[in-house]
């Protein structure tokens, strides 16, 4: 994701109406069952992995979830790259923040020297 | 049909060849013989299994029964010819227009050098030539029918044509119709046959002689071998392979194979070029399809740490070994450089723009003002116009036409003489900061596998990747598929330090290639001296052509495909999601045309059915590496093996 678009990102949300009283709070509650659902739904993963680990073809975004609930918002109404726009029309903000809440939920990264496999791979 | 009987006659045939010159003069088979053991003296000897027969045949006069030859077919000829060039398989999808040298190489040539390998798919045939050709480095044969067959060839062709890989591709016809029987012979039938894939083939010839077919063949062969290394065609006329040989005086001739010298760059160019490098502060050098031979490797790595300048390999080829404090993975210092020197690169333009598959198609230059950019490569020597693997324009500062590899060590020597004193220590500063780097950049990497969902069922492309390397970092291994599909975790996990380890990618992206040129690399790795072959296959382009598995346990071939299954098209849905979200309709759909589930494909089931071990399907992460380990077992014992392993998307 770009640094213009963080930067961006409160008056972004500022102009998106009835989005803007979720921007005004710092993160909003949502249901991360329901968030999975919608992840997957709308293809969130194809991109990005079943766990928002990203690959080739979309940032990693979960663990930890890399931008504030105003600037995630601003950014995936907004962004105007490789990865295209979720209008409001095609993802409804409370959908949104089920997501967001998912990949806030995501388990923590183990510590790559506690996994043997990798430790071999470290001396390579 | 009638067939003429326009036998030679032996004795005669054999005398005109004698007094001709052994060198020269080449009677079917016995010149064709000498021919190879001289171009190549460490090559065997190969015996030609009937020359005791026809020379026992010979010994007396022999009235031809009705209904046969007269004398030997002109397409034992075409077996010697080919022996001559040391072509070792012929792959093939057996057809009738090519009957009279599929018969000729079986028995006639002993089916050994050429052998002839049963394909199921004439596309699988051409893409196991093209696998074959970046383990091997010389080209093997493929062996279409006429019309039918060369169409269903031609998507392969034109990816080992993007991939500058050199195949021999040749098509029956039967060019005459009053001698064509009626019917499907006659459908399948072409008056030129190679303008079905002239716009991507390097030539293509129609011999209408044996003579004509002996010395467009070694041409053929010639071009194949000039860099750029592409396919070439050979039109196999019917009544040529099929009619005893022609009468006449003249002895048949195979000239002899000289392949040109790869052309290295004009010495007062690459001097330019070594001047900018070595005054820059900070060159990047970018290798696409630079190694054609592991001198390649070696020549890359003295040109990097004399500048001790970063490489970003672009993986066409197996540039340099991974585990170098100077390799990079991935266009980053692109935007820092000063100088770039692009070696090889099919799309300059790509590597210093960007361009945003976005609605407005945003395009942005990835590098500074005032980047001074040097070009080496046989990409300017050669172009044509109607395809488009040339890639958008990019005008340079230095463009040297000219083979890269064999430019590398002239430029290498310019750019020492022309470093000044006063620029060493920093040149020095430069590398010892690079190998602080890679420690860092190594504990960044792991730490990100680590994150890649590690755990996660499905399996993620970081910890398959690790998986597999634990079980086979101690063997002679070798990978023959490419890796983007996930992510490059194997470049960014493994070691990969020879030249036989990677072999890059399809070229034309065209699908279908990966299965048949993962066996075709395998069979080039089974003549080398039998290394772990490991096939990593995604499951799309697995069931393009899936009897080339057949083909690998027929002809007894081992290797260890490891399907990569996301269970779907994973860069379509993508592609359809993004035309819906510009639109601003429902992207749940994208599932639709572009998923392969309900059902799933049992690929373990599969591959049984075509006769492999199969394994799996994989789910649990924890279960993978015992599979590995019993699959590897399994292909020790000589058996191909499958196992399939449903992954991430990425």
């Amino acid at each position: 994701m770009r640094i213009s678009i963080v930067a961006s990102s409160v008056f972004v949300a500022a102009m998106l109406g009835s989005s803007a009283a979720f921007a005004a709070a710092a993160a909003p509650q949502g249901d991360a069952a329901k968030g999975k659902a919608n992840f997957e739904r709308v293809g969130c993963w194809q991109c990005h992995g079943h766990q928002g680990q990203g690959g080739n073809a979309g940032a990693r975004i979960a663990d930890p979830v890399p931008l504030a609930w105003p600037a995630f918002l601003a950014w995936v109404r907004t962004t105007s790259g490789d990865m295209p726009p979720y209008t409001e029309k095609v993802l409804a903000t409370s959908d949104l923040v089920d997501i967001y809440a998912y990949l806030q939920s995501v388990p923590k990264t183990p510590d790559y020297k506690t996994i043997p496999l990798l430790q071999q791979s470290a001396t390579r | 049909m009638a067939r003429k009987n326009t036998g030679v006659d032996r004795r005669k045939f054999l005398a005109g060849a004698a007094i001709t010159g052994a060198t020269t003069a080449i009677p079917a088979g016995i010149g064709a013989r000498a021919q190879t053991a001289a171009q190549q003296p460490t090559a065997a000897f190969v015996r030609r299994p009937s020359t005791a027969a026809a020379e026992a045949e010979m010994a007396g006069n022999v009235t031809p029964s009705p209904g046969t030859l007269s004398g030997p077919p002109g397409s034992d000829f075409m077996v010697d010819v080919l022996k001559s060039l040391d072509i070792d398989f012929v792959f093939s999808n057996p057809a009738s227009s090519c009957r009279g040298i599929h018969e000729s190489i079986v028995n006639y040539g002993g089916n050994k050098k050429p052998e002839f390998v049963t394909c199921m798919h004439e596309e699988s045939a051409v893409a196991m030539t093209h696998g074959y050709y970046k383990v091997a480095g010389k080209p093997a044969a493929a062996l279409c029918h006429g019309t039918v067959g060369l169409q269903h060839a031609a998507m392969a062709v034109y990816n080992a044509w993007c991939d500058r890989a050199a195949s021999f591709v040749m098509v029956g016809n039967r060019a005459d119709a009053a001698t064509r029987e009626p019917g499907v012979p006659t459908i399948h039938a072409v008056q030129d046959p190679g303008s079905l894939i002239r716009d991507f083939t390097k030539w293509d010839d129609n011999p209408q002689s044996l003579q004509h077919f002996a010395e467009s063949a070694v041409r053929a062969y010639k071009i194949a071998m000039t860099p750029p290394h592409e396919p070439v065609l050979m039109v196999l006329e019917e009544k040529l392979q099929e009619n005893a040989m022609e009468k006449g005086d003249k002895p048949l001739v195979i000239p002899k194979l000289n392949l040109v010298s790869p052309p290295a760059g004009d010495p007062n160019a690459v001097r330019e070029a070594a001047q900018l490098l070595a005054m820059a502060d900070n060159p990047v050098i970018v290798a696409d399809r630079v190694a054609r031979t592991p001198a390649g490797i070696k020549h890359l790595v003295e040109l990097a740490e004399t500048l001790n300048a970063p490489v970003i390999d672009q993986l066409g080829r197996m540039n340099m070994p991974n585990n170098h404090h100077l390799y990079q993975l991935g266009g980053a210092l692109i935007a820092q450089a000063d100088v770039i020197v692009g070696l090889e690169l099919t799309d300059f333009w790509g590597t210093v723009n960007k361009m945003d598959d976005s609605y407005a198609g945003e395009q942005r230059l990835r590098i500074k003002p005032g980047t001074k950019l040097i070009s080496i490569g046989v990409g300017d020597l050669y172009i044509r116009a109607n395809y488009q693997d040339f890639e958008r324009y990019q005008p340079v500062d230095i463009a040297i036409g000219a083979d890269a590899e064999a430019t590398l060590p002239m430029l290498t020597e310019y750019v020492r003489q022309a470093i000044p004193a006063d620029r060493r220590a920093m040149i020095a500063a430069r590398g010892e900061k690079a190998k602080k780097g890679q420690a860092a950049a190594r504990d960044r990497n792991l730490a990100a596998a680590a994150a890649n969902a590690w755990d996660a069922s499905p399996i993620s492309s970081a910890r398959y990747s690790a998986e597999i390397w634990n079980q086979i970092k101690n063997e002679n291994w070798a990978l023959v598929s490419r890796d983007s599909s996930l992510s490059n975790w194997p470049h960014r996990l493994w070691n990969f330090d020879q030249h036989h380890q990677f072999i890059g990618g399809p070229g034309g992206a065209g699908i279908g290639y990966g299965l048949p040129a993962a066996v075709g690399a395998s069979f080039a790795h089974k003549a080398a001296g039998g290394r772990l072959c490991v096939n990593i296959q995604n499951d799309g382009d697995s069931m393009y052509a899936p009897g080339a598995l057949w083909t690998a346990a027929h002809h007894k071939v081992p290797m260890l495909t490891l399907m990569w299954n996301n269970r779907a098209y994973h860069q379509e849905i993508m592609h359809l999601q993004r035309m819906a979200n510009w639109r601003q309709r429902d992207v749940s759909t994208a599932h639709v045309g572009t998923t392969i589930w309900d059902p799933y494909v049992n690929y373990a089931k599969l591959a049984e059915a075509l006769g492999h071990v199969g394994i799996g399907p994989i789910t649990d992460p924890k279960e993978l590496g015992p599979a590995v380990k019993r699959g590897i077992e399994a292909v020790k014992m000589g058996e191909p093996v499958l196992i399939d392993v449903v992954c991430q998307p990425r």
